[in-house]
């Protein structure tokens, strides 16, 4: 494993330039400068329909420095399983134009809408077929590029315009879809879950997730300033607190002859070791115009309980799985 | 000179295969449907034998077929995949997505009807519904034409003028499963006939590139492209569509060179002095040519017209082989519910209307969901068609032949 030091990584050119037309505040650009920071030769990117897309590659100009398609919404993974296979083809074949490099890595971007829902089933059959190469999830936890509608990875609680808190219903009635355990489950070579507010951290697992052949699966959480409602400079802040409240988990998840071995990364790690430095999760949620219901008029305390309570559960499952 | 050939027996799926085994592409992703899956089985086992370099992508639906076949075709693969009916229907979105692209991919497509309720037989639902798609569509008659199609789609489809998709239709069973002789070339001459893939060159950031995902010259493929330059970008596909028609010309005289068969738009026959005639795609033709046989030995000026090129629609070659014809019936295995005819209809009558001199055209829609053609259905065709003839007027122009009282 190359070693990665804030330093290198510091020098090394964007692959995704300036001038790209993502909101102020996008965490989207953060984590794909980050991801791409941590490629160690030749890459292929491709990159589903989504805010990320449309933002970089409005014709005539492209912010991409690296060779990238896009295709549509649901099918990156198989997009990124023809160009894999290419890979293989002309290098068995040692003839065609991608023989030359002895190593081309290809690397999968889309958000929750192309990977929990729309795009499952193209993402469960690259990786059953065990093509090589990195998916990586942009997690913002809605449809940000149609306008904040509801998706398997919104959260219990959270106001979207499908799923708005009304007089009735307190926004979306349904838990995130479990979606790294489900990965995982495909017995996955590598799993990682990402938050660009430990950069480090993020190249670190790129790179690994690279490096390891066989599919991989980073999961990145992408605060979204218009979709949250929270100021676009406090994307990185809501991000930490994700982490700091255990709503996001960091952690590795290996296998290891056919098991599933998982390690909490060094901020998770932390909160398991000295449980009382949990912070509650009002300390995310009150950040975020999504989960105003939760606070005003009142406050909802079975609102808020139903989701510590889920939220709790699941930390406890993972603390289980990691062995702390 | 024409080259060494050997007659195989081969069904039309198997004759898909095998041209593609002697193509060799690199990859090939597709999905089992019938009456397609023969030619997955028979790739697949190529592939297990050593006797291909291609990377068999077994994915999870047809439109992860297709949408393979992009990103390989994208990052400079040849790319092929097969289908039919729902499986093509399932790929509706990235056929246009691949053919605006500019991915010279190769698709068999076994015709089955496009359902429901449901049903695994032939008509040409399925490729009427891709007419719109941009890709070159080819109809065949038999297992020879798959095969001579399944080696020039190659050519056509990458050709520098063209750069656009190429469909392989052939009637699924009344082809795809009818074992017939077929002629093949040695795997060298095809290999020299397809030669290596060619790349269409275009404008990056950084000067002239070719149009592939290359990690030293990286460009951008399937941007958001909005009101200043789609428009553009669509009328330029269009425009190497148009250009598809020398192409494919020049493509059948080099393959006329090397098979000694020479391959047409559209095939006119016995249409000399014909007073009436059919015109149509697929197997069917076959038979209607026999038809036209026993119609000519009893006394009837009968002919025909079987159109191998669809997408493009070959207009000036069908305006001249229908000729003065009074009287033209088409034969079509598809149906616009709702529409003032089926699309064949539909379109040679757009094709004739300026003609000064044009036939009276009734449309026979037949077969559908794999119903017979019969030569006594083909015979009540004509028998119609003679009677519009004396009465000089069109009276039905849509009518559903073969169908149970």
């Amino acid at each position: 494993m190359s070693d990665i030091t804030l330093k290198d990584m510091a020098r090394k050119p964007d692959a995704l330039v300036c001038g790209a037309r993502l909101c102020a505040g996008c965490d989207e650009t953060i984590v794909v400068r980050q991801v791409m920071k941590a490629t160690r030769g030749p890459t292929i990117v491709t990159n589903a329909t989504g805010c990320l897309e449309v933002s970089t590659s409005i014709f005539p100009y492209t912010s991409w420095e690296v060779p990238w398609i896009h295709c549509a919404f649901e099918n990156v993974a198989a997009v990124a399983s023809g160009i894999e296979a290419t890979i293989k083809a002309m290098h068995k074949k040692k003839e065609g134009p991608l023989a030359k490099y002895p190593k081309v890595d290809v690397i999968a971007f889309a958000g929750d809408g192309g990977t929990y829902d729309i795009g499952f089933q193209a993402l469960s059959g690259a990786i059953e077929r065990g093509h090589d190469f990195t998916y990586v999830l942009l997690d913002n936890e809605a449809y940000m590029n149609t306008g904040i509608q509801r998706s398997g990875g919104t959260p219990f609680g959270a106001s979207t315009t499908t799923s708005p808190a009304g007089k009735a219903i307190h926004g979306k009635t349904e838990t995130k879809k479990p979606i790294d355990e489900i990965i995982i489950a495909h017995g996955t070579p590598y799993v990682a879950t990402i938050n660009t507010a430990w950069p480090l951290d993020v190249m670190k697992k790129a790179r690994k997730a690279i490096e390891v052949d066989g599919p991989t699966f980073l999961h990145s959480l992408a605060p979204c300033s218009r979709g949250w409602r929270f100021p676009p400079e406090k994307t990185v802040e809501v991000g930490r607190l994700a982490t700091q409240t255990c709503v996001f988990p960091l952690f590795e998840c290996r296998q290891e002859k056919g098991r599933p071995v998982y390690e909490l990364s060094a901020p998770s790690l932390a909160i398991a070791k000295k449980p009382e430095s949990k912070k509650p999760i009002e300390a995310y949620l009150e950040q975020q115009g999504r989960f105003r219901h939760f606070f005003k008029p009142t406050r909802n305390e079975a609102l808020l309980k139903e989701l510590q309570e889920s939220i709790d559960t699941r930390w406890q499952i993972l603390c289980e799985k990691a062995g702390v | 000179m024409v080259a060494k050939q050997k007659m195989t027996g081969l069904n039309g799926d198997e004759a898909s295969a095998y041209a593609t085994k002697q193509v060799d592409p690199d990859v090939v992703a597709a999905y089992p449907i019938t009456p397609q899956t023969i030619i997955v089985e028979r790739y697949s086992e190529y592939v297990a034998d050593g006797l291909v370099g291609s990377e068999f992508v077994a994915v999870e639906s047809e439109h992860s077929a297709l949408s393979a076949c992009v990103g390989a075709s994208a990052a400079g693969a040849r790319a092929f995949t097969a289908t039919a009916a729902n499986g093509l229907a399932l790929m509706w979105e990235i056929l246009f997505i691949a053919a605006g692209l500019r991915m010279p991919i190769v698709m068999a497509v076994a015709n089955r009807s496009l359902g429901g309720p449901i049903n695994i037989h032939n008509d040409h639902s399925d490729a009427m519904g891709a007419r719109d798609a941009g890709w070159v569509q080819i109809f065949c008659e038999n297992s020879q034409e798959v095969y001579d199609a399944s080696v020039e789609a190659w050519r056509i489809a990458e050709h520098p003028d063209v750069q656009l998709p190429v469909m392989v239709n052939f009637d699924g069973f009344t082809i795809s499963h009818t074992m017939e002789n077929v002629y093949t070339l040695e795997d060298e001459d095809v290999k020299k006939f397809v030669g290596k893939r060619i790349y269409m060159k275009t404008e990056g950031p950084k000067g002239e590139v070719e149009f592939r995902l290359d990690p030293e010259k990286p460009i951008s493929i399937g941007p958001l492209d909005l009101q200043d330059f789609y428009f553009e970008h669509k009328v330029q596909q269009m425009e190497a569509m148009k250009g598809t028609l020398k192409v494919i010309k020049k493509v059948d005289k080099e393959f006329e060179k090397i098979t000694g068969r020479k391959l047409e738009y559209v095939y006119p026959y016995k249409m000399g002095d014909a007073e009436v005639a059919v015109v149509g795609l697929g197997s069917a033709m076959g038979t209607v040519r026999e038809v036209v046989d026993e119609l000519r030995a009893e006394g009837i000026k009968a002919g025909m017209i079987k159109m191998r090129l669809f997408r493009p629609f070959p207009v000036e070659e069908l305006k001249k082989a229908i000729g003065n014809v009074p009287v033209l019936g088409v034969m079509e295995k598809a149906y616009s519910i709702g529409g003032p005819g089926a699309p064949l209809y539909e379109e040679i009558k757009t094709v004739l209307y300026d003609s000064p001199k044009r036939p009276l055209v009734a449309d026979y829609i037949n077969g559908l969901g794999g119903k017979d053609t019969s030569p006594e259905l083909i015979r009540g065709i004509f028998k119609s068609l003679q009677k519009i003839k004396e009465k000089g007027a069109v009276v039905e122009p849509v009518t559903y032949v073969g169908v149970r009282e």
